[in-house]
């Protein structure tokens, strides 16, 4: 039990003295910009909550936020399966799992712009051995010009670069299982499947809240990767959220309207995440 | 400071956060809360419901904008009343 | 059953270490080659492109000042979470959870949200361009995420050790030192771990708060493609160069990984 004691602040109060000095002045002025219409730090008039109201019924908007969406559920669906039938597969001790471990943590050290890169390099029809494979088996099969082509080569994308950490998540939660559970297993003769599901799966519970909680967010602010791979293109079919919004800010200097979608978008992870939370904490108290 | 550029609006905005939070901690510090259960589904302190009364807010506040052709001050009014229903009765 | 997860194994490993493969090849083939045709293997192997980087100056700063930022905030944020962590894990305050959650969710907020922002407040404070600006930014995700593993490490601390040691007269900063930090010694290696990684593989924040003098290896990528056409075998090479410190930390910390994966109250 853990005991009330408000002197512990002043040990958090680096913390949050930090974290408030990047957070909390950026996050008022964005609130400041997103009311005005600027156009340099002198020149500038209030105007309310038009460019709110110019965001929320804007269809590029709606479009990307509609893609964010389909890709974050795309990325779900892939990579938690995935992730656990790895995470099961793998040694439990001994130099394997540490090579294991070293292997599967390479694409998450890898700076996302190179990840973009790589796949850049793999996808490309003239050069990479990826398109070349495909061309040769006859499939026409073009990231840079054809929609489907680099939705699926994004999607496989992320799925190289992010499942490694579902992976070595539930892994870490599957190591925590005490053995006694699986020796009551062995005398019950029950099937590896019956194993998984009650004896496994409910154990990775938290973990895999945290998974999908950490992948939703990631996958939900992807940037630099499709950046890199796509540009966006073909037309805007793979233009998510964060790219339109650095499109707005940075290429257009649009600062008003970009600073009230930055607080939309924020809002909405807020929601999300906050319902994480509380699912995972709440579920704690339950146990 | 004139980076930030402030604008009396959003200064009062952020003034009204900083005395709820205030308010809040004071409060506390003289009559803790303790968890409880409302209509919410969860059990929530003081100072959940007041997160939860606040993005209840913004959340409104984007509907009136982007739905309807409402003053922002119905909206502000709808919140209001969602804030004090969520404190009392949450 | 063996078999079967062999094979899944297998082929998720196979399906990790192709495009590194790939890219690996390339960096030790010439331009020509490269562009004349598809080889498995480089026919004529070459160390050009990893000459132009290590002699160029523009490339091999970019590593050092990657190298120098990533180091930085991998300091400033351990020593801030360390006395964070151990007030969560032992003590209930005022506002606790509710602080908790303010700061992971400044690890869940895009960075694109305060690009702008940032660039005006780290000019504002003459910080523009230099490491400490991106050592600084980048704390903004991994404080909160700092904290959050630390805190699973020092929970698994018996409550017991603290009181003796109060006991028995010792100080809570000398506690803190000489008893505590190294009995999480693993907890702290993991999250030093953790930090360099996330800092090392950001590219938003760390292009917009630098333009010269503390110019990421990230960006000097970025830049150099788009500015004279694309020399893939350095690209390459620069990426496999990228690839490389990663590898090495991970190697230092293999031992504790898994269980700094768990990410705290697990």
């Amino acid at each position: 039990m853990k005991v009330q004691n408000n002197h512990a602040w002043w040990l958090v109060l680096p913390v949050f003295a930090l974290v408030a000095f990047s957070a909390i002045l950026p996050m008022m002025t964005v609130v400041n910009y997103s009311v005005q219409d600027i156009f340099d730090p002198t020149t500038r008039f209030f105007v309310g909550t038009d460019w709110y109201e110019k965001v929320l019924t804007d269809p590029r908007l709606h479009d990307s936020l509609l893609r964010q969406f389909i890709f974050s559920a795309c990325v779900l669906a892939i990579e938690i399966p995935l992730g656990i039938a790895v995470a099961l597969s793998m040694p439990t001790k001994g130099r394997w799992a540490s090579l294991c471990l070293i292997v599967l943590a390479i694409p998450l050290l890898i700076p996302w712009n190179v990840v973009g890169t790589i796949w850049q390099i793999f996808g490309r029809g003239d050069i990479g051995l990826l398109g070349w494979a495909l061309n040769a088996l006859g499939f026409s099969y073009n990231y840079a010009a054809d929609t489907l082509d680099a939705w699926v080569t994004v999607l496989v994308m992320d799925v190289w670069h992010w499942t490694s950490l579902v992976a070595l998540l539930c892994y870490s939660g599957l190591r925590a299982i005490p053995d006694v559970y699986y020796q009551a297993a062995r005398i019950d003769r029950a099937s590896s499947w019956a194993v998984f599901r009650h004896i496994q799966l409910p154990k990775l519970k938290s973990v895999l809240l945290i998974a999908v909680m950490l992948r939703f967010m990631d996958s939900f602010m992807i940037y630099t990767e499709p950046f890199v791979l796509t540009g966006g293109g073909p037309g805007n079919a793979t233009t998510f959220l964060s790219q339109t919004l650095t499109k707005m800010a940075v290429g257009q200097f649009d600062l008003g309207p970009a600073a009230a979608f930055s607080l939309i978008y924020f809002l909405i992870i807020l929601l999300v995440s906050w319902l994480f939370y509380t699912a995972m904490t709440h579920g704690d108290q339950n146990r | 400071m004139n980076w930030m550029a402030w604008t009396q609006p959003t200064a009062i905005f952020f003034a009204v956060i900083a005395l709820m939070l205030i308010a809040m901690t004071v409060w506390e510090l003289r009559s803790p809360s303790a968890p409880r259960r409302g209509f919410l589904p969860i059990a929530t302190t003081r100072g959940d419901r007041l997160f939860i009364g606040l993005l209840g807010s913004a959340y409104w506040h984007l509907m009136v904008i982007g739905l309807t052709d409402w003053s922002i001050w119905i909206a502000t009014a709808l919140s209001a009343v969602w804030l004090f229903a969520v404190m009392r009765w949450g | 059953m063996n078999a079967r997860k062999l094979v899944v194994l297998l082929a998720y490993v196979l399906f990790l270490l192709v495009p590194i493969y790939w890219l690996l090849n390339m960096s030790f083939k010439s331009n020509t080659e490269i562009l004349g045709g598809l080889t498995f293997w480089p026919q004529q192997f070459t160390l050009d492109n990893y000459r132009v980087i290590f002699t160029d100056r523009s490339w091999y700063s970019g590593y050092l000042n990657s190298l120098y930022y990533v180091c930085l905030n991998t300091v400033i944020s351990l020593c801030v979470a360390l006395p964070a962590a151990y007030a969560f894990s032992r003590y209930r305050f005022l506002g606790d959870k509710h602080l908790f959650f303010w700061l992971l969710t400044n690890r869940m907020a895009p960075p694109a949200v305060f690009l702008l922002p940032f660039f005006q407040l780290y000019s504002s404070i003459g910080l523009f361009d230099t490491h400490l600006a991106v050592a600084l930014a980048h704390c903004l995700f991994n404080v909160p995420l700092a904290v959050w593993i630390l805190e699973g490490f020092m929970s698994g601390v018996p409550k017991e050790i603290d009181e003796t040691a109060y006991i028995d007269g010792y100080s809570f900063p000398k506690f803190f030192l000489r008893l505590f930090l190294p009995l999480i010694r693993s907890g702290i290696g993991v999250t030093a771990f953790f930090c360099f990684m996330f800092s090392w593989v950001e590219l938003l924040l760390a292009r917009t708060l630098t333009s010269v003098d503390a110019k990421p290896i990230v960006s000097v990528m970025t830049r150099t493609v788009s500015a004279s056409g694309i020399d893939w075998g350095v690209l390459a090479a620069a990426g496999v160069l990228t690839i490389l410190p990663g590898v090495l930390v991970i190697w230092f910390v293999r031992n504790h990984v898994a269980k700094g994966f768990a990410l705290g109250r697990v």
